[in-house]
C-alpha cells in the first residue's frame, strides 16, 4: 500500500528543493511515487481514462507552477492530492454537462440498505431478517478469475455508478489504501461521514462482484 | 430501543460490517456481532466477500499512466524549466 512508501519529511524537503532548482531526476522521482495515485483520484471524477490522464498532466503543471509557493507545513503528498482533486472535480463537472456520468443507477437508492431486502426473510417468516439466499464462499474462486481484466472492468463500472461522495471515499480508502484519518483530512469530512460513505460504496461494489461471479 | 442482548439478524449485521472491519463497534455490539458469526455461515461468507472485494479494489491502483502521457509530462517539465531559467536569468 502507498502509506508504506511514504517518504520521510527530510526526504520530501530535499525533493521540493531539488524540484525548485529544476532537477529532472527529482521530478521523475515524484512522478514515480504519486502518478498512479493521482490517476486513480482523477478516475473518480471524470468519465474516461483519456480525460483522467489529461487531468493528471494538468495537475503536474499545477505542481510545477506552485512548487515555489509550496509551504512545508503541509505534507507534500496531501498538497499533490489536493491539486489533482481540485482539477479532477472541475473537469468532472464540465464533463457532466455533456455526458451523463452515471447512466444506470442501482434499484435501491443512496440511503437504502446494503443488501437488497429480497435476500432476507420477511417479518411474517419464522426467521425474520435472516438470509433467504445466503452469500456463498468465494474461497474456491481462482485468483486468475478474481483478478481478471473482466473483473476489474466490472468493478470500475460499479465505481462509476456510485454517487460522487462515495466514489471519492472508496477510491482513497480501498483503491489507494489511505488510512481513514488521511481521507477525512483530504476530503474535509468527519470520521463518521467517511465510514457511512465507505460502507455504502463497499456494499454496492460487493454486490457487483457477486453478480459478476455468480452470473 | 433495541434490547442489548437480543441476537442480531443477518439483515442488521450487513449494515454493521464496515464498523466491524474498522473496529469502531461498541464492545457490546462487537460481542453480538461475533456471536452471530459463530453460528451463521451466510454472514461469515458475506464478511469474507467484503474482504475479497476490498482486495480486488486495491489491485486497481496498479494501473499506471501510459508511456505517451509520461513522455508528454517530461516535455512539460523541460518547458517549465526553460521558462523558469529565462525568467530568473
Amino acid at each position: 500500500m502507498n502509506s508504506t512508501r511514504a517518504p520521510s519529511p527530510t526526504d520530501e524537503l530535499e525533493l521540493v528543493l531539488a524540484l525548485r532548482a529544476g532537477d529532472e531526476d527529482a521530478f521523475t522521482d515524484l512522478v514515480n511515487r504519486y502518478e498512479a495515485a493521482m490517476l486513480q483520484i482523477a478516475l473518480a471524477y471524470v468519465p474516461s481514462r483519456a480525460i483522467a490522464e489529461e487531468v493528471v498532466q494538468e495537475a503536474w503543471l499545477g505542481v510545477l507552477h506552485g512548487i515555489e509557493r509550496f509551504e512545508q507545513r503541509s505534507q507534500l503528498k496531501t498538497w499533490l492530492m489536493r491539486i489533482v482533486l481540485n482539477r479532477a472535480k472541475r473537469r468532472g463537472s464540465e464533463e457532466a454537462r455533456t455526458i451523463p456520468f452515471s447512466v444506470i443507477q442501482p434499484a435501491w437508492n443512496d440511503s437504502g440498505p446494503s443488501v437488497e431486502p429480497g435476500r432476507f426473510r420477511g417479518p411474517s417468516n419464522a426467521w425474520p431478517g435472516h438470509w433467504v439466499s445466503p452469500p456463498s464462499s468465494w474461497s474456491g474462486v481462482p485468483e486468475a478469475r478474481l483478478l481478471s481484466g473482466e473483473m476489474f472492468e466490472q468493478v470500475r463500472r460499479a465505481l462509476g455508478e456510485l454517487p460522487t461522495r462515495q466514489r471519492e471515499v472508496i477510491t482513497l480508502r480501498d483503491v489507494l489504501g489511505y488510512p481513514a484519518h488521511e481521507v477525512c483530512n483530504v476530503l474535509a469530512i468527519s470520521e463518521t461521514n467517511q465510514r457511512v460513505l465507505l460502507h455504502r460504496a463497499r456494499s454496492r461494489v460487493r454486490a457487483a462482484v457477486e453478480r459478476y461471479l455468480e452470473q | 430501543m433495541r434490547h442489548a442482548s437480543r441476537e442480531l439478524t443477518c439483515q442488521e449485521l450487513v449494515e454493521l460490517v464496515t464498523e466491524y472491519l474498522e473496529d469502531t463497534l461498541a464492545p457490546s455490539e462487537r460481542l453480538r456481532f461475533d456471536a452471530h458469526l459463530r453460528t451463521c455461515p451466510g454472514c461469515t461468507a458475506y464478511i469474507e466477500q467484503m474482504r475479497t472485494t476490498i482486495r480486488v479494489l486495491g489491485k486497481l491502483s496498479e494501473e499506471s499512466v501510459s508511456e505517451d502521457a509520461r513522455r508528454e509530462l517530461l516535455a512539460t517539465f523541460r518547458t517549465w524549466k526553460a521558462d523558469v531559467a529565462k525568467r530568473d536569468g
